[in-house]
């Protein structure tokens, strides 16, 4: 069986151009959060000198991340700026020099088993790269290795336009398979799966004909159709099981990375340089040429877009990421992210947001649940504040995926409802636990009494 | 420098809107329109674009008198206009197919709160409410100019001769195919209808579960009471009503499994009323009845989402 989806044009029209090395900018705002966790600590002044590669936030915290001056230069402020979730992270700003000159204590990692393995992963600062941005690390260090059964890498970039994993596939293959067996080594994993869609043929050909030189990767080609790459949803479609609710891939003896990531561990295990650069996708109808590119971390997506080749017109939404999950940036400002894949310009036609319109209850939105979530119960639920009712319709295990919201012919905002769920189901739940509490708070002060009384 | 739109996911959606699907359901009853003016003449294009006209005033008129949004752009008014059309005689008064409109669109669907929020589907409440009302009119048959009968004024549909077992007046499988026989002007022509039935499969505006559920019943049924099977599918209001109105969005299941159960017990109803009842034809009753349960057989059928475990 297969989990319901949708098929969205694909506008992979970069999927040839090799990326290209964009000139070094004049500064660059790394933000000290780039990562799901806490924020990094900044360990350097106004006025330092840095270097390319560079510690100069440190992971602090267990999930967390280091990062890494991306050009070499001055600091020239450390300040607070809004991201594009609306959270004010510390920012440090590099002015750069333009000599590029890398940090002299970069040297490739030492290393020899699982602990060091680990470590290493987390002092190159990487964190998921498929756009999630979950601290790598955090992610590798599984407690008990016998539960996993496989790793599935992720290679099926189902987001229209970005294609930035598909180069990695074809232009970095070595990597990857360096990546799978440093995995196999200290890990001691024996079955890998890469996840493809069916539309990036040529990234299916290099990874096949190097799976046939290493024993135990099976390439799976799978249908294109999204979202495929979702981590639940690859998971089901290539080891034919469903991670459970709230739980993690773990729980069905899978780990899941995406293969940009593995190429970067690859990478960094061979040359010691850490993230601070990433290949990226631009696209969108207000794009002039698109292409990829590979740009320091930190670059703002102005200055990208210029030295990218620049606009064809006034751009009015800007997104990280796909337009499927991607987010919009509310300023141009904005730097690249350690888990930007793609920055897409949207023109005025491609930005419009469409009317929305009453429910007719056709039922699309549920037949195109892969979870088979009912959104438009969800919506009704949530409008009631029913916190039960949620709970039963398991709005919980929505990804937002934007399946719902993509195919609803009124155009309402499911995922959005869905989100507003979750949030108000939290709620009811907190609620319940705390009468819980009270109740038995209760009971046992009312036994206390009786046992006082009998006395 | 414009500013940016800071919306959230997603940012693509799909062309399909409420207005591509009505126009959609329009294209696919227009083959009928064209057989009902080719079978009972021009008075039956005239019938058609009073029920539309009326129908899309009334939508405006509620609306603008309730301050509402102007939802005429969605073209479901038109819809609406079009299957009633299709459910009355070509001989009915003017004033008759203007009043149904009106109870169609204001009564049944504007009341309930516009399009999505009615239980009942307009066209066929509005078809009982003339029936009910207007019994002689609203069965007041002739013969199509097609039809290979001597010219009669008055005359009976297949059903009726059925029912009454006068078999000169049932007309052959191909009359029957193409329409040249008496009855709604909309409903006559069954080769029409299956033709707007497969476009709209094709466009995947329905699902193949009610219509086929509904003709298999009534099929099955008719089999197991020793009746002519293929003589009551293509007859009377069967295939206007399992292609277009049991398979309305708001009034109808929405899951797989619920629209099974609506098309079966269309079919059981419709059986029994042709067979059992006082009535000659039972489509329209039975779709309003399964409407009714409609809430009920979504909330049974809602699928369960996947919380995890093995694939099954």
């Amino acid at each position: 069986m297969r989990l319901h989806g949708i098929k969205v044009a694909h506008h992979k029209r970069t999927a040839d151009c090799a990326p290209e090395r964009l000139a070094v900018p004049p500064y660059v705002t790394i933000p000290m959060s780039m990562h799901i966790g806490k924020p990094a600590r900044v360990i350097v002044q106004k006025g330092d000198e840095v270097k390319v590669g560079q510690l100069i936030g440190e992971a602090d915290g267990f999930v967390s991340s280091n990062i890494h001056a991306s050009v070499s230069g001055e600091v020239r402020q450390i300040k607070e700026m809004l991201n594009a979730h609306g959270q004010k992270v510390p920012c440090v700003v590099i002015e750069s020099d333009g000599r590029q000159t890398l940090c002299e204590k970069l040297s490739p990692p030492r290393v020899t088993d699982f602990d060091s393995f680990v470590k290493a992963v987390k002092e190159s600062g990487v964190v998921g790269l498929g756009g999630a941005g979950f601290p790598s690390f955090v992610k590798l260090h599984v407690y008990d290795l016998s539960a996993v059964e496989a790793v599935v890498i992720n290679a099926a970039e189902c987001e229209p336009y970005i294609t930035s994993d598909t180069r990695t596939m074809i232009d970095k293959g070595e990597y990857v398979f360096q990546g799978i067996e440093a995995m196999r080594r200290f890990m001691g994993i024996k079955r890998f799966i890469i996840g493809i869609e069916d539309n990036k043929r040529k990234a299916i050909a290099r990874m096949k004909a190097l799976a046939e030189q290493t024993e135990g990767v099976e390439v799976h080609v799978l249908p294109s159709q999204y979202p495929q790459g979702g981590e639940k949803v690859l998971v089901y479609h290539t080891m034919g099981r469903m991670i459970p609710k709230g739980g993690l891939p773990l729980d069905v003896g899978a780990v899941v990375v995406n293969v940009s990531t593995l190429s970067f561990i690859a990478e960094y295990l061979a040359a010691g340089q850490p993230l601070v650069e990433k290949c990226l996708t631009v696209d969108g109808s207000a794009v002039k040429t698109p292409k990829n590119v590979i740009a320091p971390i930190g670059m703002s997506i102005r200055d990208l877009i210029e030295a990218a080749g620049g606009l064809r017109c006034e751009p009015s939404k800007v997104l990280y990421g796909g337009p499927m999950m991607g987010i919009a940036v509310p300023s141009m400002d904005e730097p690249v992210l350690k888990n930007t894949n793609a920055l897409i310009f949207m023109d005025e036609k491609e930005a419009a947001l469409p009317k929305t319109t009453a429910c007719i209850g056709c039922g699309t939105c549920a037949a195109h649940c892969p979870f088979r979530l009912d959104p438009r119960a969800i919506a009704q639920a949530y409008r009631l504040g029913d916190g039960a009712a949620l709970k039963k319709l398991c709005v919980d295990l929505c990804m937002e995926c934007g399946c719902c919201s993509y195919v609803c012919p009124a155009h309402r905002p499911l995922v959005q409802t869905n989100v507003l769920g979750k949030g108000k189901l939290k709620e009811y739940l907190f609620s319940q636990q705390a009468q819980q509490k009270e109740q038995t708070k209760a009971k046992q002060h009312r036994d206390k009494q009786e046992r006082e009384a009998k006395k | 420098m414009s500013k940016l739109i800071a919306s959230v996911s997603p940012h693509f959606f799909s062309r399909r809107t409420t207005r591509t699907i009505m126009l959609d359901v329009i294209i696919a009853l227009l083959p009928a329109a064209i057989a009902s003016v080719v079978h009972f003449g021009w008075r039956s294009l005239l019938v058609i674009g009073v029920c539309v006209a009326s129908c899309v005033v009334s939508e405006w008129a509620f609306e603008k008198c309730c301050r509402r949004e102007n939802t005429l752009g969605d073209l479901s008014a038109i819809v609406t206009g079009l299957l009633l059309a299709y459910n009355l005689p070509v001989t009915v008064p003017v004033w008759q197919a203007i009043f149904g409109s009106v109870v169609a669109i204001i009564v049944v669907k504007q009341l309930f709160g516009g399009i999505g929020q009615n239980f009942a589907n307009p066209a066929v409440t509005a078809r009982i409410v003339l029936l009910v009302a207007f019994s002689g009119s609203m069965t007041n048959w002739v013969q199509p100019h097609t039809a290979n009968l001597p010219d009669v004024v008055s005359s009976a549909t297949p059903l009726v001769a059925a029912a009454k077992g006068t078999t000169a007046m049932m007309p052959s499988y191909g009359e029957l195919l193409l329409g040249q026989h008496a009855g709604c002007l909309g409903e006559t022509c069954a080769l029409a209808l299956l033709l707007g039935g497969v476009y709209l499969l094709v466009r995947r505006v329905i699902t193949w579960h009610t219509p086929i559920c509904y003709l298999a019943t009534v099929a099955l049924l008719s089999l197991l009471c020793g009746k002519d099977a293929l003589y009551q599918l293509l007859s009377g209001g069967l295939l206007l009503g399992a292609v277009f109105m049991a398979t309305d969005y708001a009034t109808t299941p929405s899951t797989p499994w619920g629209k099974v159960i609506f098309g079966c017990g269309c079919g059981l109803i419709t059986v029994l009323i042709r067979f059992w009842g006082n009535l000659p034809e039972g489509v329209s009753y039975s779709i309003l009845l399964m409407n009714i349960l409609t809430p009920y057989i979504n909330r049974l059928t809602r699928r369960r989402p996947l919380t995890g475990g093995v694939k099954p």
